[in-house]
């Protein structure tokens, strides 16, 4: 097993490529990089056995989508390389051709190219059972003459098929060696010349393409899911459906979650031995772990949502009724798919700019997405929102946290269309835009495919944010609990001079002051008491430039040092939190709507930055985008908090 | 049959006039047509290579709300594609319903 078998999976977008690579692989599944370039590479181990019975153990890469192996975007360049190139190391040794049984013709196109750099190939005609359906009859054995290659029917959404795939793969693959077009200088001649020879393929072996039946209930939902008033209003609609039920589905197994850690440190202190370590555990790293695991069922559910919205073929309609107005704004059409994934996660969505062909609206793209209200703002909303509109007003299903929520998506929103268009003017480009898009069939969603996807996003937010967050709160935790030598004992002689006077907690609250992270909270106090913030926000604001979610964590931190009983959660904590010298509530409904627009505009992610650098390949341009979304928090923060202040 | 790009305007100017032809863009909804050249090289490679080879039969189905951009069926799928776009491919009209 010195060097595995590499089996590389193309296709056309559409063509169900993705699940068939889920159907051969499952769970055993990883993500990465195409060495030089950020292209997701999708790879994954499965054994197949061949016809002696011995298991041969194979690498499948899920190549991404391309129409030809002439590239238009940077996705396609990839999948062109790696098939072209015998150096490069992902050169697979067998290739499967993902295509779509009822959609033939255009499908081929690739396929022939394909057979055509004499590579041993596979062809899966994958949705054979909707060909079935439709009444179409595919001659199977002559399309495998006149390609010359084995196909294999399967169906990937019912797993049909795919050990027939197997054994085929494992056993020897000649090679075609057939060409379909005399090699001609002109690509749109050779273009030409290979459709007129699939044509007389195709018409030999399908026997009723029944075009019109295939798309009639794709056309009956496009007349109202494009229609001039109902396309807008399903729209919103769906956005309306989506955030109600993430705040109210999440809800109930967020209190179970927060009740869990409740328990897990009444536990740590009954059990573990009293102590400094058992202090880190508890106030540091099981505060700082809670305050980010009790979110993972709105991350969760938002990242279900997307993905149905991907998979049933409606986002592709969101970006069809969007494009003219998405122009307006120096973007593409193509660019509401990044930013509504940027409501998951700037992340993965600035990548989803690749299939964006023109630079100029790519690079707007880029630089606007991450003021789409993500999912780390999730918890830092959900907790200020919680803060200053108290529970009561609900009326059902309908709620005013659920409404406050998405006005701050709004807003986020707006905000990137208003940067979009002063980057139109800032930005010059004399290179053309397309807007040539296939509008795939609605499907029903692929419950398999969704749960990978969501399960595959949980996992990396959580380990991800888990690493920075336990680092965070474990500094934030020696910061916070340690002082200059001397003032600690200072303020124990003086409580325990006037016994009378003191509590435990007020004792805590002038060590939280006097410890480093007070003196550094009390350094930048100055700089952000004219949006409303105190020191504690301040020292949360620094600490969340790591990751915007941390700071949940570091509030909770923050408030539980000291803190011995820990029966309340960071939520109560706060809202009970004074101003020490004056009295008033801290989290006054000015401070809490000055901070989240803070978070709403500001780029507080590291993950964010370096992605864009990757992305753009310089420096200036996340630098650009710290700068400008700075201003614009900072700015913002400032007019909110002095118009609700007064 | 064979299919040749054009790639001067007055062979373009000329197919005009001989077929009463018109551009996809000027389609009417449920409009059935044949396409026969296109106007722009660079757009006609991207084109074909999503199934809007000449000769091939073209539906137009729907307009966005904003008037732009269209979809239409074409070698048995739907394609979106911009008015601007559109505008770069010549089609013979087959149907006035």
């Amino acid at each position: 097993m010195s060097s595995l078998l590499k089996i590389a999976l193309v296709g056309n977008p559409n063509s169900g490529k993705s699940t068939l690579f889920n159907a051969l692989t499952g769970l055993h599944q990883k993500t990465g990089n195409f060495p030089g370039v950020t292209v997701d590479k999708k790879t994954g181990v499965a054994g197949i056995s061949g016809e002696d019975g011995n298991i041969l153990q194979v690498t499948f890469i899920d190549l991404p989508g391309t129409y030809s192996l002439q590239p238009k975007s940077m996705d396609e360049e990839v999948a062109c390389e790696v098939l072209k190139n015998k150096n490069n190391p992902d050169y697979p040794d067998k290739v499967i051709v993902v295509v779509d049984a009822t959609n033939l013709k255009r499908h081929l196109f690739l396929v022939t190219q394909i057979i055509e750099l004499d590579l041993p190939v596979v062809l899966a005609l994958n949705m054979i059972d909707q060909a079935v359906t439709l009444n179409t009859e595919i001659k199977i054995t002559t399309l495998s003459q006149r390609l010359g290659i084995p196909v294999i029917p399967v169906s990937a959404r019912k797993q049909t098929g795919i050990e027939q795939l197997k054994k085929v793969l494992a056993a020897e693959v000649p090679l075609s060696g057939k060409k379909f077009v005399a090699p001609e200088i002109n690509p749109a001649a050779e273009s030409i010349a290979r459709y007129n020879s699939i044509s007389v393929i195709v018409n030999d072996i399908v026997q009723d393409q029944a075009d019109d039946q295939k798309l009639s209930i794709t056309q009956r939902l496009d007349k109202i899911l494009t229609h001039k008033i109902w396309g807008f209003t399903s729209f919103l609609f769906v956005l309306l459906l989506i955030f109600q039920s993430i705040f109210y589905l999440a809800s109930f197994p967020m209190k179970w979650i927060e009740e869990l850690f409740i328990h897990f440190s009444d536990w740590g202190r009954l059990y573990l031995p009293p102590g400094e370590l058992t202090e880190l555990f508890i106030n540091g790293v099981l505060a700082g772990m809670s305050g980010i695991v009790v979110f993972i069922p709105q991350i969760a559910l938002l990242f279900c949502f997307i993905a149905i919205l991907e998979d049933t073929g409606y986002m592709a309609r969101v970006s069809f009724i969007l494009d003219k107005l998405m122009r307006k704004f120096g973007l593409n059409g193509r660019s509401v798919i990044p930013l509504i994934s940027g409501v998951a996660c700037a992340v993965p969505a600035i990548m989803g700019a690749r299939t964006i062909g023109n630079w100029k609206e790519r690079l707007v793209t880029i630089l606007v997405t991450p003021l789409m209200s993500c999912s780390a703002r999730l918890p830092v909303y959900t907790l200020l929102i919680s803060m200053i509109f108290p529970k009561g007003k609900s009326i059902d299903f309908f709620n005013v946290e659920g409404f406050v929520l998405m006005l701050m998506y709004l807003i986020g929103f707006v905000a990137a269309l208003a940067a979009a268009l002063a980057m139109k003017y800032l930005i010059k480009t004399s290179e053309k835009s397309y807007f040539i898009m296939e509008l795939p069939v609605y499907r029903s969603p692929r419950w398999n495919n969704v749960l990978l996807t969501m399960v595959e996003k949980v996992k990396v937010f959580l380990v991800d944010a888990g690493k920075v967050i336990i680092a965070v709160s474990i500094v934030l935790w020696v910061l916070s609990s340690h002082g200059p030598t001397g003032k600690f004992e200072e303020i124990d002689k003086k409580h325990q001079l006037a016994p009378t006077l003191s509590n435990p907690s007020s004792v805590a609250a002038e060590k939280l002051q006097a410890s480093y992270a007070g003196i550094i909270g009390k350094k930048i106090e100055p700089l952000i008491a004219p949006l409303g913030f105190d020191w504690k926000i301040g020292i949360a604001l620094i600490t969340s430039f790591a990751a915007r979610e941390v700071f949940v964590g570091t509030m909770a931190t923050i408030y539980s040092v000291g803190d011995t009983k820990n029966t309340q959660s960071i939520r109560e904590k706060m809202m009970a939190e004074k101003n020490i010298t004056t009295g008033a509530i801290v989290y006054s409904r000015a401070t809490g709507l000055s901070l989240m627009i803070f978070f709403a505009f500001a780029m507080q992610c590291m993950s964010t930055f370096a992605v864009v650098k990757r992305e753009t390949k310089s420096w200036k341009w996340p630098l650009f985008q710290f700068a400008y979304m700075a201003i614009m928090a900072y700015g913002a923060s400032f007019l909110v908090y002095n118009i609700f202040a007064h | 049959m064979v299919y040749k790009v054009p790639y001067s305007i007055s062979t373009f100017v000329r197919r005009m006039k001989e077929h009463k032809n018109v551009t996809l863009d000027h389609l009417k909804p449920g409009q059935k047509a044949k396409i026969d050249t296109f106007t722009d090289y660079e757009m006609s490679l991207k084109l074909m290579e999503m199934g809007c080879v000449p000769g091939e039969i073209v539906i137009l189905k729907h307009i966005a709300p904003l008037g732009d951009p269209i979809a239409i069926s074409v070698s048995g799928y739907l394609l979106s594609l911009r008015k601007k776009e559109a505008s770069t491919i010549i089609v013979i009209v087959l149907s006035e319903d």
